[in-house]
């Protein structure tokens, strides 16, 4: 076989397949830490001593998978109904229905519970451009 | 089965259509179904409701500059509206972002103002804001529905919708409506502590207006500038209610409305002249 130009030919195969396959190897034999969320801020751990169990608007499982569609209709309930409290079919509780208000009085750890997943899976909500985020507790301690 | 070139395309033709027509019907279904319904969600019990929130300014209870400064700074660090300003320390006209502000007599009234009036009327700033029109004309050209009409009468604004087009400033007459042409939380007095922690800012590239304070409503509160209004200059309540005490002004004394010849229908009143025993 015959080829014409056989060495830039080739130069430019092994340099395209150098860049393509960069994050491959550059990331080989790496172990990938996975998100750790936590939920034991202050105000939770306070929580679950007074009640003996820690327990949220719905289910861990739900949440985890479905809250950006709760957070939504909170939202759209909220602004656009008139409607402020949310009540849980887990347990029945009445929840204020706000993200600045409701879930961070809670979850006052925003680099924790939000950004650690979020980073992750590089989601970049944009909750916070508007909505006021709680200080985090170890930057107020330092 | 066989079947000829004609029917084959008839039958593929008028399928297509009604499959076609069938998935628009359910796109529809699913957008006009609500997320949330009662009993699932329900509002706080101290709601105040009203079928039609309207005004009414009082426009001789206001005495000095301090009277409307006081109002001016309630509303603006309730909301945390930012307060952009030159570098010499006055408004920068191009970046202003105003929920309640004032205006003088002919540019409140326009077209309403004589060459005989008294200096006083003419020189007195008149407190004005969002009129909540009966029928808003930024309502109507918001492309995104950001901007819609809530029950109680109120002409909303959602933040989380608005595309920034600013076809609403546009429609709208009274110039209630300010675009955000840079971030809001930049302006000097939202640098570091924000005034109103429990209330969010807006963003960059959204229009932002006076909302009646209907967050406030929905924890039992009258609207800030009420409260912060000297007694009984700004007041508040359900146009529809005949005992309610707007009602009762506006049925009893003579007020008048910014532009009514442009059929907005705006809930709020100016009662001039109203003196100590209105």
């Amino acid at each position: 076989m015959n080829i014409y130009n056989k060495g830039p030919v080739f130069l430019g195969i092994v340099i395209f397949l150098a860049l393509a396959l960069f994050p491959f190897y550059n990331n080989f034999g790496k172990t990938n830490k996975k998100p750790d969320p936590k939920t034991d801020t202050p105000e939770i751990i306070e929580y679950e001593k007074l009640n003996g169990k820690k327990e949220c608007v719905e289910p861990k499982a739900f949440m985890r998978g479905e809250h950006m569609v709760l957070l939504n209709d909170w939202r759209d309930g909220v602004v656009r109904d008139a409607y402020r409290g949310y009540i849980s079919k887990a347990n029945g509780k009445r929840f204020n229905m706000s993200i600045q208000n409701g879930c961070m009085k809670c979850h006052s750890s925003k680099k924790k519970f939000c950004d650690e997943c979020h980073n992750y899976l590089a989601v970049k909500p944009f909750c916070w451009d508007c909505h006021i985020q709680p200080k985090e507790k170890e930057e107020a301690k330092s | 089965m066989s079947m000829d070139r004609r029917k084959f395309l008839k039958v593929a033709g008028i399928s297509s259509i009604l499959g076609f027509g069938a998935s628009v019907a359910s796109a529809r279904n699913y957008a006009g179904q609500k997320g949330l319904v009662p009993p699932q969600v329900d509002a706080n019990k101290e709601t105040l409701t009203a079928k039609r929130w309207a005004m009414v300014v009082d426009m001789s209870k206001f005495k000095t500059d301090e009277d409307y400064k006081k109002v001016i700074n309630a509303c603006h660090t309730t909301h945390n509206v930012p307060d952009f300003r030159k570098a010499d320390g006055s408004v920068d006209r191009k970046m202003e972002i105003k929920w309640i502000w004032t205006a003088p007599y002919e540019r409140t009234f326009p077209g309403q103002d004589n060459k005989y009036m008294s200096e006083h009327m003419k020189d007195m700033p008149f407190m004005v804001l969002c009129n909540h029109c009966e029928n808003p004309p930024c309502v109507r050209v918001c492309p995104t529905k950001a901007t819609f009409k809530l029950q109680d009468g109120i002409t909303m604004q959602d933040m989380h919708r608005c595309i920034g087009c600013r076809f609403c400033m546009a429609a709208c007459p009274y110039g209630s409506r300010s675009f955000n042409w840079t971030d809001p939380r930049a302006a000097s007095n939202l640098k570091g502590e924000l005034p109103n922690k429990q209330y969010p800012t807006r963003t960059k590239g959204v229009v932002e207006k006076c909302t009646f304070c209907s967050e406030r409503l929905q924890e039992g509160k009258l609207p800030a500038c009420v409260e912060a209004a000297p007694k009984g200059g700004i007041l508040f309540g359900d146009m529809e209610d005949p005992n309610s005490e707007v009602r009762k002004i506006v049925t009893n004394k003579y007020t008048i409305r910014r532009k009514p010849d442009l059929g907005t229908g705006p809930a709020v009143y100016y009662l001039i002249g109203g003196g100590d025993h209105a």
